[in-house]
């Protein structure tokens, strides 16, 4: 990891990156998302609805996903002082809290037709609305911490704070048995029927590169602002 | 019930903020790396 400590080293291989995860997270998004409308059966139980799992559960994954990520970056931030860990954290923050969002909307989408309602204070929901709430602070206290000049070691903490919140979304379903269904995707093997799963790896894996070239993309600018804000200081100095 | 609304509108959601966030994390990347150069021919 110290390997792309140096700014430099990682543009050198980001710009490449940028673009591979944009056209391959696009076709695999694609191919994912036009297999789950078209080729696959409806639910025997939940009909046509059950297509909205191919958005929802990868959103859902990704939301929770940032914020594991989130938290490597402040504990790499706290712990080495890694000088690319709170430009990262910076930059997974819009990402995750704009999946986070797209999780809880279309979950409450698909709630309407299968439960009968948009909303309800259940584990598995709150949780996702806490994480939601949780980038948002995140996206605040990092950008004034970054505009006082700070080194971003308050956001580290609230990162590693907020990350108590992971295991309680992952276990929700089983310490709250309320609306939410339980677990249909383990590490042992999936209750879903094969006909009904095989586009939301695809889905997933393509939604992750999307993912992550917007995390780069944002990476990659918030360096090029340090770089003119330290060119400017310096000019101003001369 | 029509579910295809839901369904469509799921997706239309899904599409809509995933395209927002990359055209938002394009064109700050873009308008941020043009600046930088821009700079650095300068000086």
């Amino acid at each position: 990891m110290h390997r792309f400590a140096n700014p430099a080293r990682f543009l050198k291989i980001a710009r490449p990156a940028t673009m591979w995860l944009f056209v391959v997270g696009l076709l695999l998004t694609g191919v994912g998302l036009i297999g789950g409308l078209t080729l696959t059966p409806p639910d025997y139980l939940q009909g046509e609805t059950v297509r909205i799992m191919y958005v929802h559960v990868p959103s859902a994954w990704l939301g929770m996903a940032g914020w594991a990520g989130i938290a490597a970056a402040s504990i790499a931030q706290l712990v080495w002082r890694h000088p690319l860990a709170a430009v990262a954290g910076r930059a997974l923050a819009p990402a995750g809290a704009t999946f986070a969002a797209v999780c809880l909307l279309t979950g409450s989408i698909w709630g309407r037709p299968t439960w009968g309602t948009w909303w309800e204070w259940d584990g598995r929901l709150t949780s996702m609305l806490i994480l939601f709430f949780l980038y948002l602070g995140y996206i605040a206290l990092a950008g004034a911490e970054k505009e006082r000049g700070g080194e971003g070691r308050i956001a580290a903490l609230f990162g590693l704070v907020g990350a108590i919140n992971l295991p309680v979304i992952h276990y929700s379903v089983l310490w709250w048995r309320t609306l939410h269904q339980g677990q249909s995707i383990g590490t042992s093997g999936s209750s879903i029927d094969s006909s009904i799963l095989w586009p939301l790896p695809l889905a997933a894996l393509g939604l992750s590169c999307l993912f992550g070239a917007a995390v780069i993309m944002r990476m990659r600018a918030e360096l090029a602002e340090t770089k003119v804000e330290a060119r400017m200081r310096r000019a101003a100095a001369e | 019930m029509n579910h295809w609304a839901f369904v469509t509108a799921a997706y239309a959601v899904a599409a809509i903020a995933t395209v927002c966030l990359l055209a938002w994390a394009y064109t700050t990347m873009r308008r941020a790396e043009a600046a930088a150069d821009e700079l650095k021919h300068r000086q």
